[in-house]
This record gives C-alpha cells, sequence and structure tokens, in this order.
C-alpha cells in the first residue's frame, strides 16, 4: 500500500516537472515565433508531416518485413553458424552515418522518395535483425525440446512456441527502428524525399527557429507517439504469461 | 510393448558409444526405470525411443513396429513425453499448455475442454482455478504436475519421463510419486522412466536398468537388484544399505507367518498355562472366538489365575495391515516390547505374524547363501 502511494507521489513529481518543462519550452518556441508560423501555415506542416509518415510506415513496414523473416532465417539449424558473421558485418554497417547512406542511395536510385525509402530501409534493418536474432536465439532450449518431443513441426515450433517467446524482444527491436526511423527521415528531404526534413533544413538555412521548430517539434511528437502506440502494441499481443508486473 | 535390439548410440566426433548394444524389453504396462549415474546414457537411451536421438545402430520396435519406419511427427504425438526440467511454454495457460497434443492432433474444442478438467481433477487441481492460470503462477510442484499432465493429455499407451520429479523438494517429491503411482495402477500405461535415486527406481519401477558407460549392466525387478546384485558394481550402486532398502519393497503379507500359535479367550487359564510351558512358550497370544485379536497373555499372568484367559489378556493396539510395507512394520515392532507385531486385515483378524527372525532372515545378506527364504519359513509351532 505504502509503496504504491511512494510511487504515485514520485509520478506526481515527474508529471509536474514535465509540465514545467512544456510549459518552458512553450514560453520559448513562443519567443522564437513558432506558434505564429504554425498558426499561419497549418496546411504546409500537416502535408509534410503525412508525407514524413508515409516516408516512416514504408520504410519501417518494409525493414519489419525483411528484417524479422530474416532473423528467423539466420536462427534456423543450417544457419546458425553464419549468424555472428553477418551479425557483425550489419553491425559494421551501421556505424556509416546515416547521411552518407542516403546520399549512397541516391547515387544508385537517383533522388525523390525511393532513394530516401531505400536509404532508411537499409538503415533501419538492423536493429530488427538483431533483436529478432536475440529473441529466438534466447528462447530456452528446454521448450524446443519439450515442443519437438510432443510431435510439432518445424513451423509449428516456430510459430507456437519460438515467435509468441521472442516476441517481446522482437517489438523492442521494431520499436527502437522505427523510433530511429522517424528521426532519421528527416534526411530525406536532401534527396528530394520531402517530410519534415523540408522544414528543418529550411529553417537551418534561414537561421530561423520557427521554421526549425515547425519541422523538428512535429518530428519529436512523431517518435514520442510511435514509442507510446508500440508499448500499447506489447501489451496487447505480448502473452501475460511472459511479463511481470 | 518396447523391444530394444542391441540398440547403439555413438554422437559424431565421438570414439565411444554413449548407449552400447543394449537389449531390453519394457513389458505393456509396466514402469521400466533407467538408471544410472550422469552421463551413462540414459537419457540418451531414453530420447532414441522417440527418435529426438537419431539411432546409430540396432532396432527399437514399439508394439513389434520398427519405429524408423514410422512417421516421426506422428511417432511423438501418440508418445507421452515429460522433462526434468518440466518445459511447461510460459507463454501459454495451464489449459493451453496441456491441449497442446490434442490441439496438434486436432481434437474439437469440447472434447479438449472435457479432457483438461478430467486432468486437473485427477491430481486435485481445481480446474476453476487452474485452467486460466500460467506457468510463473504455479509452484514447483503444481509446474511438475502440469508437466505430466501434459504428457498424457491424449492418454497415449506408451510414456517417456525423464526425471518428471527432479525438479521438487523431496516431501513434493514423494507426494508426486505416490499420486503417480494411484493413477498408474489404474491406467496402466507403459512408462520408461528415467531417474538417478535409487530409491525412486525401488519404488517406482516394476523393472529396472541400471546402466554403466552406455551398458546395460542389469536389468530386472527391483527385488532382482537388490537380492541378487549381478556384480560389485551393481551391489555398489543400490548401496550397502540395499538389506534396509528391501524393507521398502516388501510388504507384511509376503513376509508374515502365517497361521500363528494362539489361544482363545474362552479357554481356562490353567490350560493354557499348562500348554505354554510345555512347548516353552513365554508369550501366546489370544484371539477371540472369529479369530480377531484380542491381545496377548504371558506366562506370569496366567500364574494361578483362575477362570478363563480373556479375563487378564493384555491388548495388542499396535498392528500393521498386510499391504503395509516391512519398513512400517519393523518401525511398530521396535516399538512394542514382544518384538514382535501381529498382521490383521481390516477386520481386526489375524493374518499372520512378523518377528525379529523373519525381519532378519528377509533382510540378512546371508539368508540366499544359506539357501533360506523368507517365503519358506513355518511356523512350526515354536516362534513366540
Amino acid at each position: 500500500m505504502s509503496e504504491k502511494a511512494e510511487a504515485s507521489t514520485a509520478e506526481r513529481v515527474w508529471l509536474s516537472l514535465g509540465f514545467l518543462a512544456a510549459f518552458a519550452a512553450g514560453a520559448y518556441a513562443e519567443s522564437l515565433g513558432f506558434f505564429a508560423f504554425a498558426k499561419n501555415n497549418p496546411g504546409d506542416i500537416w502535408y509534410l508531416f503525412k508525407e514524413h509518415c508515409y516516408l516512416v510506415g514504408v520504410s519501417s513496414g518494409i525493414a519489419i518485413c525483411i528484417g524479422v523473416p530474416t532473423g528467423i532465417f539466420l536462427t534456423r539449424g543450417y544457419m546458425r553458424r553464419y549468424r555472428d558473421v553477418i551479425l557483425n558485418l550489419l553491425g559494421v554497417l551501421q556505424t556509416v552515418p546515416s547521411l552518407a547512406v542516403v546520399a549512397i542511395a541516391m547515387t544508385y536510385v537517383g533522388i525523390g522518395k525511393t532513394p530516401a525509402i531505400v536509404a532508411l530501409v537499409v538503415y533501419g534493418l538492423l536493429p530488427i535483425i538483431r533483436n529478432s536474432v536475440a529473441g529466438l536465439a534466447g528462447v530456452d532450449p528446454v521448450l524446443l525440446d519439450a515442443g519437438r518431443g510432443m510431435g510439432m513441426t518445424p513451423a509449428q515450433l516456430l510459430f507456437r512456441i519460438e515467435i509468441p517467446n521472442a516476441l517481446y524482444i522482437i517489438l523492442t527491436g521494431i520499436r527502437t527502428s522505427t523510433v530511429i526511423n522517424v528521426g532519421t527521415a528527416a534526411l530525406s528531404f536532401l534527396v528530394g524525399g520531402g517530410g519534415l526534413g523540408d522544414l528543418i533544413f529550411t529553417g537551418i538555412a534561414l537561421v530561423d527557429p520557427a521554421y526549425m521548430l515547425a519541422g523538428a517539434v512535429p518530428t519529436a511528437g512523431l517518435a514520442i507517439f510511435i514509442n507510446w502506440a508500440f508499448g500499447q502494441v506489447e501489451k496487447l499481443i505480448v502473452s501475460p504469461g511472459l511479463t511481470y508486473d | 510393448m518396447i523391444e530394444l535390439e542391441r540398440v547403439t548410440k555413438i554422437f559424431p566426433g565421438s570414439e565411444i558409444p554413449a548407449v552400447d548394444s543394449v537389449s531390453l524389453t519394457v513389458p505393456n504396462g509396466e514402469i521400466c526405470i533407467l538408471i544410472g549415474s550422469s552421463g551413462c546414457g540414459k537419457t540418451t537411451l531414453m530420447r532414441m525411443m522417440n527418435r529426438l536421438e537419431p539411432i546409430t545402430s540396432g532396432t527399437i520396435k514399439i508394439d513389434g513396429e520398427n519405429i524408423l519406419q514410422k512417421d516421426v511427427i506422428d511417432l511423438r504425438r501418440h508418445v507421452g513425453y515429460a522433462i526434468q526440467q518440466i518445459g511447461l511454454f510460459p507463454h501459454m495457460t495451464v489449459y493451453e499448455n496441456i491441449a497442446t497434443v490434442p490441439k496438434l492432433l486436432g481434437w474439437d474444442k469440447k472434447r479438449i475442454d472435457e479432457r483438461v478438467d478430467e486432468l486437473l481433477e485427477l491430481v486435485k487441481m481445481p480446474a476453476e482455478t487452474f485452467r486460466g492460470r500460467y506457468p510463473r503462477e504455479l509452484s514447483g510442484g503444481q509446474a511438475q504436475r502440469i508437466g505430466v499432465l501434459r504428457s498424457m493429455a491424449t492418454d497415449p499407451p506408451l510414456m517417456l519421463m525423464d526425471e518428471p520429479f527432479g525438479a521438487i523438494d523431496p516431501i513434493n517429491r514423494e507426494t508426486l510419486q505416490d499420486e503417480f503411482l494411484k493413477i498408474q495402477a489404474k491406467l496402466k500405461k507403459t512408462i520408461v522412466f528415467v531417474t538417478h535415486d535409487i530409491h525412486e527406481a525401488i519404488k517406482m519401477g516394476d523393472k529396472v536398468a541400471l546402466l554403466d558407460a552406455g551398458r546395460l549392466i542389469q536389468y530386472g525387478t527391483p527385488e532382482e537388484l537388490l537380492t541378487y546384485p549381478k556384480n560389485q558394481f551393481v551391489k555398489d550402486f543400490v548401496g550397502a544399505d540395499r538389506s534396509l532398502k528391501r524393507l521398502d519393497l516388501l510388504k507384511v503379507k509376503d513376509a508374515m507367518l502365517t497361521d500363528p500359535v494362539h489361544c482363545h479367550a474362552d479357554q481356562s487359564s490353567e490350560k493354557v498355562l499348562e500348554q505354554m510351558l510345555s512347548d516353552g512358550l513365554n508369550y501366546l497370544l489370544v484371539l477371540d472366538e472369529e479369530d480377531r485379536i484380542k491381545g496377548y497373555v504371558n506366562v506370569d499372568m496366567l500364574r494361578g489365575h483362575k477362570g478363563v484367559v480373556g479375563d487378564v489378556v493384555h491388548p495388542m493396539t499396535i498392528t500393521v495391515g498386510p499391504d503395509q510395507n516391512l519398513k512400517d512394520a519393523l518401525s511398530k515392532m521396535l516399538s512394542f516390547d514382544l518384538g514382535i507385531v501381529v498382521a490383521v486385515d481390516d477386520d481386526e483378524k489375524v493374518q499372520g505374524i512378523l518377528n525379529t527372525r523373519t525381519m532378519v532372515s528377509v533382510v540378512g545378506e546371508t539368508y540366499d547363501e544359506r539357501g533360506g527364504h523368507w517365503g519358506k519359513i513355518t511356523t512350526g509351532g515354536k516362534i513366540i
């Protein structure tokens, strides 16, 4: 009982601090002319926001569709010996700065949304693959033995035992990747992909904080929202037997 | 029935066989214990029976059919499998765990529901309470029960169990073993049971197969292993106290002397005393007219007494049942100053008697060398 009361006290402190920070940030943004700008150009911001969402949605969608199956593939018996090599290779690739990836994509695919999406997919893959591998490899071998001993086929083992038990870790990888993706997608502007990067980079070029914030605040908001949304999805689809309250 | 013929397992990259040409037959409805110290190949041998380990050479037949000729998935679905680490699926409820194999076999929901409830009933875990629980919400003993239930969900005639009661404290293990034996007495499954615990083997096994370094050293009933250990290894394995272990194994009715000398409560004290003195008896059992135990008398009680024996009889409160084991009987005998214990049935009718001499001959290391056997000792009228 007292523990709960303490927790709620702590929560209240953090909440008030958050409000204070938000208020201070709002006041500061106001002084930079952010709200006036947003009020005058809601259509532009909304359009770019939708574009941004499109870039993130498509690229993360593709990254998930490639990343999770790759992770599954790398944990199958015959591939296990190559697993670490491939993961290390991907790790090295991840150290290439995102800006460079965007630039490289442009040299191969030209300009527009396509190079932006290609770059975002490539950049978003590693966390998904790595977590899928970690999640699946971390499933207790005893469970697999029990499943096999009861006559499950390899596919049944994968879908009924392995994935449900690895789901939490796989989802964490997807969440990390997507949230990073929201930030990286701002770079799409540089290859003509559009998105909120348009406002940010224009703002930087014009040294206009109102412009910059008009791009940065929705981007941050989107990232926070996606993070929260994935938290809700986790609660919904990860078995209660695997979580501790 | 499972028949193993020269079954051998050599792991890739190893020179020494993990299982070396083991041949044995497990008859239907019996529990066959595979026992040995760790690394002796007992688990490997068991895992070959549902082809979790490939067989290097030799054949395993289940009900006359070579398991290599069966579909491996189908084979495993029809052989119960329980393991030491339990391996309950943490993301599934108790219900879903038990329902695993029925679902694989495509049972309809109603049939599964009924079966799950029936199984939970079997181990006295209320279905309403436990059906929806997750494994992390179960105690160790409950989890092991569910693990065993899961392996018998489809009522498979053959079950493989790898130390199914291994991960549990001794008191709970005892309870589970008793429960399991009770269930087995009803269901009469053919069970291959791996353990390293000789007590468990003696208690649970109809047959015990002792393995060492992949070889089958001795295969027989627990009693055979204890009584006629084939060599020093078996002797060491079953333990120096193997004589005492036999007490666990034997029932009172196996060892008791039937038809002990006695008198009836309505006989005259003087006559009985005379008889006792002439036969050199110190004590005598007293029965009533329906052969129920009344108690006992000794010479001092009867001396000078006029009347019937029933008036002076000393009641006998400590008795055993014919189905109790000899360990309990010995314990009762030791708490009783006559050095005997009387076996009575549920109606208190005297079935027989155990004394220190019969006990010694049952447990004695030397009795087989003497050629004597507890079953052959007869009352002869002078045992008290």
